[in-house]
């Protein structure tokens, strides 16, 4: 057994070269890159994790849950206000407190040092977030997992509306430094804003920021694929009964699947939350779950880097497109006009996707299993 | 000595009654096996055993302790395999991913290495190919991993369902004669086949289920003998 400091080092690397990547992007990337590219790079960042933590339910274990962006919701808003009205207790306002690593060239306001206050308090809300996501799946996960098929779908799709409407009814914001110091933190956890949505919410969410926890969520889910309990996860998704059998406690594997998962997706809403400085729960329906339901499907059921790259293309693709369609719209009259044309072209990419390669990019298979089979081939 | 006890055992799929007062009793290291028809129960009494069906009436006692309204991984446990019908193979795996999952509830990192290697010796064909996805494997090769997973829980008593279904001759003589090795190393057999001359020449008792219920036991050999078996299970008028 080769225990110590070299397997912990082995262990941590891929978070170390993860923080490195993070740091280039952050330092030398988003500052020459505009704030169009920086938006779009974090929306990728963010939606690598929602996509990659939802692999682990839909693609490892072979669950069915369409409520992803319930969670994500849950995530967002608890670290929204934990941000939000936590700013506002330490420092009396709730602008950004963080260093370098929180601030974004062009905002103006000069550099502070790397870490500060405020970047522990985002650090903070995010876990927080993450934590509260994954009690939810808890609670979401322990009846409806036990039953098979269909059944956790419909929970989740129920799941993911009743999310919705709680937060939606939730008391108005506050904005006055004077009352919310008057109020008590318990009451402040239920001025969420109603249907005006969480607003104001300082914008932590830097480059990063973002891929330090894209980096977080990869190595998590590569090294649970890799253990023997990501095999546990993978049998239950190829036979049940089988797997129950060999002795696989499934619903206890599926429930812990489905709360790791909710922790990403908690995250993923978190950064979310702080990178547009808003969150509304009526925004992230379930037309968001199937955004990320698509990445999965596109990516290769229970592939990390298929769901990665599912997410990259599928960011990227609209803002292509919205760029074409407005080329081509210039050469048109007015009244043809083409609205929405990349909508339709991203539905037929998705389709012709889905007829040429039903098993997605990857199907099973991580990228480097494909190195692996051509040296194999090359060796025989 | 008595490794498994059943007794009244009774099972229902909704309305339908699938066994009726199912008694039962398995002897500690012997093969026994249950023969019967298409639809006789031999699955669900299997399945009944390993905890996938839960009983409506009746004991199960295994080592002493009741089984009943324990759960499948519980049972695992205990040291009860199943290697089920339709052989259960997880077919995106490799087949050392597949072995690997056996010992799924074992810890004992020297024994599993240990039965890893006995079983590989058992299977020749399977050491060939371990690094092969097991959907890529013949019919045979796939119920041979079948076995040898559950032989890789270490378990007591191992439940084999339908060993022969859709294998050549050749190959089902293989799998017998390696059924008798396992059984001859320690391992408690009960062994559901519809190929009653097979069954009954590897066994040393039988049972015949007959929609439910058990109509006969006796001996392998004086099974085999009797006028009622030869004519219905083994085609000798």
């Amino acid at each position: 057994m080769r225990l110590g400091v070299g397997t912990l080092l082995r262990n941590l690397a891929p978070l170390v070269v993860g923080v490195a990547l993070a740091s280039i992007l952050h330092f030398w990337i988003q500052p020459a890159s505009g704030a169009f590219a920086t938006k779009v790079l974090v929306d990728i960042g963010i939606n690598v994790i929602l996509a990659v933590s939802l692999t682990l339910v839909n693609g490892f274990t072979g669950q069915f849950s369409i409520g992803h962006a319930g969670f994500m919701c849950v995530g967002g808003y608890v670290a929204a206000a934990v941000t939000y009205y936590g700013s506002h207790r330490l420092y009396g306002d709730a602008f950004l407190h963080g260093g370098v690593l929180s601030w974004t060239a062009g905002q103006g306001g000069v550099a502070g040092p790397l870490l500060a206050g405020g970047d522990l308090l985002f650090v903070v809300a995010c876990l927080l977030g993450g934590l509260a996501a994954a009690v939810a799946g808890y609670v979401v996960g322990l009846p409806s997992l036990r039953l098979r098929g269909d059944y956790l779908a419909i929970v989740t799709l129920g799941f993911g509306e009743i999310v919705r409407v709680l937060f939606q009814s939730t008391q108005p914001q506050l904005f006055l430094a004077g009352e919310i110091q008057s109020q008590s933190t318990w009451r402040l956890g239920t001025m969420l804003g109603g249907a005006l949505g969480f607003t104001s919410v300082p914008f932590y969410s830097t480059l990063f920021w973002v891929y330090a926890f894209v980096a977080l969520t990869l190595l998590a889910t590569y090294r649970i694929k890799q253990s023997g309990y990501g095999r546990a996860f993978l049998s239950i998704r190829e036979d049940e009964v089988a797997a129950e059998a060999m002795g696989v406690h499934t619903t206890r594997l599926k429930v812990r699947a489905f709360v790791l998962s909710s922790f990403f997706a908690g995250l993923a809403g978190a950064l979310f939350a702080h990178s547009i400085g808003s969150i509304n729960a009526g925004e992230l329906g379930f037309q968001k779950s199937f955004d990320v339901i698509i990445m999965v499907v596109l990516g290769g059921m229970g592939s990390i880097s298929g769901s990665t790259l599912a997410a990259i293309i599928l960011t990227i693709l609209p803002e292509v497109l919205r760029t074409a369609t407005e080329h081509v719209n210039r050469y048109l009259p007015e009244s043809y006009a083409l609205p929405d044309l990349r909508m339709i072209i991203y539905s037929l990419a998705l389709i012709v996707m889905m007829i040429v390669r039903p098993q997605g990019l990857f199907g099973l298979h991580e990228i480097w299993d494909f190195r692996k089979k051509a040296r194999r081939h090359e060796g025989t | 000595m008595a490794l498994l006890e059943i007794r009244d055992l009774d099972v229902h799929y909704g309305a339908i009654h699938a066994l009726q007062g199912i008694a039962l009793t398995v002897a500690a290291g012997q093969i026994v096996t249950l023969i019967g028809a298409n639809g006789a129960g031999k699955s669900t009494t299997l399945r009944t055993i390993s905890g996938l069906r839960r009983p409506t009436a009746g004991t199960l006692v295994f080592d002493g302790q009741s089984l009943v309204g324990k759960p499948p991984h519980e049972i695992v446990r205990l040291g009860i395999a199943h290697a089920p019908e339709g052989r259960g193979i997880f077919a995106n795996f490799t087949v050392a991913e597949n072995l690997e999952i056996g010992a799924y509830a074992r810890h004992d990192k020297a024994g599993i290495a240990a039965d890893r290697e006995r079983v590989l010796t058992l299977f020749p064909r399977l050491r060939e190919r371990l690094q092969q996805s097991a959907a890529t494997l013949s019919g045979g090769e796939q119920q041979m991993l079948a076995i040898a997973r559950a032989v890789l829980a270490r378990p007591r008593l191992l439940l084999l369902d339908e060993p022969s279904l859709g294998l050549a001759p050749q190959v089902v003589q293989t799998i017998f004669q390696i059924i008798r090795e396992i059984n001859a190393a320690g391992t408690t057999i009960l062994l559901v086949e519809q190929n009653a001359h097979m069954a009954l020449q590897t066994a040393h008792y039988g049972y015949v289920l007959e929609v439910g219920r058990i109509v006969m036991h006796a001996p392998a050999n004086e099974l085999e003998r009797s006028d009622e078996v030869r004519r219905a299970y083994l085609g000798v008028a």
